[in-house]
């Protein structure tokens, strides 16, 4: 048997992952269908002198792994619905004062306290504006556990190479799933480190000054460039500015440090799209479905393919445009209201060929209801 | 080290008004802080939203001010990822103990080794002058402008049923005193809780007609005591000043280290991380 | 290989998830095959209905839910219920003498073994009831070796229970040969 074989949960994937980049620090609050990533983590940590935090609730969850990344340590908190919608005012502050973290919201179906041990997609839209303000987002999924593995450790990379938190959005399904994963040796995954402050004794520090290309060196709580850290608009020292020209520059550079480098941070995977005549897109749990759709249609030789998107925010509207030029139809598969649906339409040429595919009664979308809109849109009925 | 020699000039005027009773804090604090003998790179300040919370921009130590309520979250995460720091507190009423009531008492809860500063001015200054949880019956502000049927915490005894290991009480008035507990405070190895009576003449004392800041602080002499006086005796209304509970208890990072000690026996796994070099 | 879809049904509590987990877990790491797991249930810890489906195949498997199948399994009658129609014609429904009272006949081969009853008789312990099922579903089909499962019985269950576990495997196994 290969060591590195396992069938697990996808939520313990996300801490197997976590523990690969080298995270030491993991706080919060239990909630399902998220509660097996702390469970896990309250028993690997310990092991490998990490610390295990459990808070009184989600906000303080992530104002600890905030603490804990500014004293240089590789952090995380896990939550879902209720627990994430606490969150997004510690998840503001650490985007204003460019904390690197992760956050996980493993999606949990319906509004509101919802449907907890269901599933749902419906967080798409929160995770990039839940917090108040103008600000750039990266956020993150994957649909089977060799992605969860690799989308985590990248999140971790984001993380650290923009000094901003990341949302990985990952769903109920997957989740709890348990399907087989080969951990990845170490070093089979490039590793991206604290890109950490190096000045001198006596020299004067910026701990906001990004660096021309930029991005911005980060000096530990502990070491020598004591500094201050605030969710107030600040100036290059981080202190208190109302300046109105620092706080253009400020917001600029928060949304511009992301938005610029889309390309750079969008992940996604194509199946048969050279030729496909109708695309459908997803992304989650969903595009399990939406495969399973694709694969059977291209055995009796329909041309149909999948675009499935691994990074959703910030959103890779150029790539969806490219992708779906010669496409006759676009149907988008979410399990939510048509959340992505919008952006899909955004990119296009012609949005009035996009189509949604979606449930939101808590259960998970089969490929027969993706099937029954496919020949809907060709004018087959259902 | 000299007292200033811990402030961070440059950003020096303060924000308060005159006659506000947080500059007194940060005066007995620094003092306290400078009898001990702590290094500037030991020590970090994180404080959350109000007039109080801009203190952590004042002073030359690791500083953050944080979100509203929540710096004792914050610092719970920092001193647990680097137990050897001393973690530092300050907090307005409001703030600690209205927003922030559950990360108060769960953090006095856990005997988490930091110090909690309550700079207790019984408002909300910053938006203006409004109720606090501990502003008390009859008062008035630009929220009760018939007055006040909100009751107040007692800071000391909530502190002591939430399991603080260290709890403290005194005023702006009692300068010495203030540095004396302070020290003691950052001493202590557990969470502790000093509340500061402190006065804010432009939204509470301007509202009930205390008058000046001076007037403000006869008051804090006149209207409180040392714990267990005759004066209190006779008085039952004069508020005890003092330390009201000193006491030994796990501290939390400590018995984290033999959690760890523990996990790894049952693993027999011994590839511990080295220690971290910072710069 | 012919693809299995199995749907484990029961309520809350009786071990059924587990089951479910130990068969596909075996399938992957001791048989090299493809396998996914997923559940659905409720708040209830204890009691309510409780559902694990699992596929083993030999190809990649995208869509992780059990619409049709091949084999499903009811310890209790809400599961029994609820399920039943939703066999695959031709394919295998067990259910447990105590729990199930069947009440129609489905296009499908119907085993009612007394599965609690052997439990109790032998081994007196209700808590090894979902392993007695495993050992009559392989006894009854033969998609996964029972040394596969012993393999994962020991990495999952404390020493002090394993051997009640093994021996509620054997006892299934033969009542399932018996009903064959």
């Amino acid at each position: 048997m290969n060591e590195n074989l396992k069938f697990i949960q996808g939520n313990e994937v996300c801490v197997e992952a976590a523990l690969y980049t080298g995270l030491d620090f993991f706080a919060g609050y239990p909630i399902t269908p998220s509660t097996e990533i702390m469970e896990h983590m309250a028993k690997r940590l310990p092991k490998i002198g990490g610390k295990f935090l459990q808070m009184e609730d989600e906000i303080a969850s992530l104002c600890a792994i905030i603490g804990a990344s500014l004293t240089g340590h590789k952090v995380m908190t896990a939550t879902s619905g209720p627990g994430f919608s606490l969150m997004q005012e510690a998840l503001g502050y650490a985007i204003v004062a460019e904390i690197p973290c992760v956050i996980v919201n493993v999606q949990r179906g319906g509004s509101s306290t919802g449907i907890p041990t269901h599933v749902g997609q419906g967080d798409v839209m929160q995770a990039r504006w839940g917090t108040h303000g103008d600000h750039a987002i990266i956020v993150m999924t994957a649909s089977n556990h060799q992605d969860v593995f690799a989308i985590t450790v990248d999140a971790f990379n984001l993380a650290e190479t923009y000094r901003t938190p990341v949302i990985l959005l990952f769903d109920e399904v997957v989740g709890h799933m348990r399907e087989r994963i080969f951990i990845p040796k170490k070093g089979e995954i490039p590793l991206v480190e604290r890109l950490r402050a190096s000045v001198k004794r006596g020299v004067d520090f910026h701990p906001y000054l990004p660096r021309e290309d930029g991005r911005l060196p980060i000096s530990d709580f502990g070491g020598v460039n004591r500094h201050n850290v605030t969710g107030l608009a600040h100036d290059m020292w981080g202190f208190p500015s109302d300046n109105p020209q620092v706080v253009h520059g400020l917001i600029r550079h928060l949304v511009d440090k992301i938005q610029n480098n889309t390309h750079k941070i969008a992940k996604y995977k194509e199946y048969y799209l050279q030729d496909a005549r109708t695309i459908l897109i997803s992304y989650g749990s969903a595009a399990r479905s939406a495969l399973h759709v694709v694969e059977n249609r291209r055995s009796r030789g329909e041309k149909l393919g999948l675009l499935e998107l691994q990074t959703l925010w910030p959103f890779p509207y150029y790539l969806v445009q490219e992708k779906c030029a010669d496409a006759k139809y676009v149907v988008v598969v979410e399990m939510n209201m048509g959340q992505i649906l919008q952006a899909v339409k955004v990119s296009v040429d012609r949005p009035e060929r996009v189509f949604l595919a979606n449930r939101i009664d808590g259960v998970f979308i089969t490929p027969t209801d993706i099937r029954n809109i496919l020949r809907l849109i060709e004018g087959k009925g259902v | 080290m000299a007292i200033r020699d811990y402030i961070r000039e440059r950003f020096f005027p303060h924000i308060w008004c005159p006659g506000c009773g947080h500059g007194m804090v940060l005066n007995g604090l620094l003092r306290a802080i400078e009898k001990i003998g702590l290094d500037k790179n030991e020590i970090v300040m994180v404080s959350g939203i109000g007039c109080s919370a801009r203190i952590a921009g004042y002073v030359d130590f690791h500083t953050m001010h944080t979100i509203h309520g929540r710096a004792l979250a914050f610092a719970t995460g920092i001193k647990m990822s680097r137990p050897e720091l001393k973690l530092i507190v300050p907090m307005g009423d409001g703030d600690a103990l209205a927003i922030g009531g559950n990360h108060f008492i769960h953090a006095a809860r856990r005997n988490m080794d930091m110090t909690a500063i309550v700079m207790n001015n019984r408002v909300y200054g910053m938006t203006g002058g409004q109720y606090s949880p501990l502003s008390g019956y009859g008062t008035m502000s630009t929220t009760s402008p018939y007055s006040n049927i909100d009751h107040a915490f007692d800071v000391v005894e909530l502190s002591v049923a939430a399991g603080a290991s260290f709890v403290g009480r005194t005023t702006t008035y009692h300068a010495k005193q203030m540095a004396d507990i302070l020290g003691q405070a950052i001493i202590h190895k557990g969470f502790s809780v000093v509340e500061i009576m402190s006065q804010c003449p432009t939204c509470f004392g301007r509202q009930n007609r205390l008058g000046s800041a001076i007037d403000m602080l006869e008051h804090f002499k006149e209207n409180t005591t040392p714990i267990g006086s005759k004066a209190k005796q006779k008085n039952p209304d004069l508020i005890e000043r003092g330390i009201f509970v000193q006491k030994k208890m796990p501290e939390y990072c400590s018995e984290y280290e033999k959690i760890i000690e523990r996990a790894m026996v049952t693993v027999h796994h011994r590839d511990r991380r080295g220690h971290r070099e910072y710069n | 290989m012919e693809r299995h879809r199995l749907v484990f049904s029961g309520s809350g509590g009786q071990g059924i998830i587990t089951a479910a987990v130990i068969l596909a877990e075996a399938a992957v790491l001791y048989e090299n095959l493809i396998a996914v797991q997923t559940q659905s249930y409720g708040a209830e810890a204890r009691g309510g209905a409780t559902r694990s489906d699992v596929i083993i195949s030999d190809s990649a498997i995208y869509f992780p839910k059990v619409n049709q199948p091949n084999v499903l399994i009811c310890l209790s009658q809400e599961a029994y219920n609820k399920f039943s129609p939703i066999i695959r014609p031709g394919g295998l429904l067990i259910t447990d003498t105590r729990y199930v009272k069947t009440h129609r006949k489905v296009d499908a081969r119907q085993r009612e073994l007394p599965m609690y009853q052997t439990v109790m008789e032998k081994i007196g312990k209700p808590i090894v009831f979902n392993i007695c099922m495993l050992g009559a579903l392989i006894g009854l089909t033969d998609f996964v070796k029972s040394g596969s499962v012993k393999k994962v019985l020991k990495t999952r269950i404390p020493s002090d229970f394993l051997e009640i576990n093994e021996k509620a495997l054997d006892l299934g196994m033969k009542l399932g040969n018996a009903y064959k």
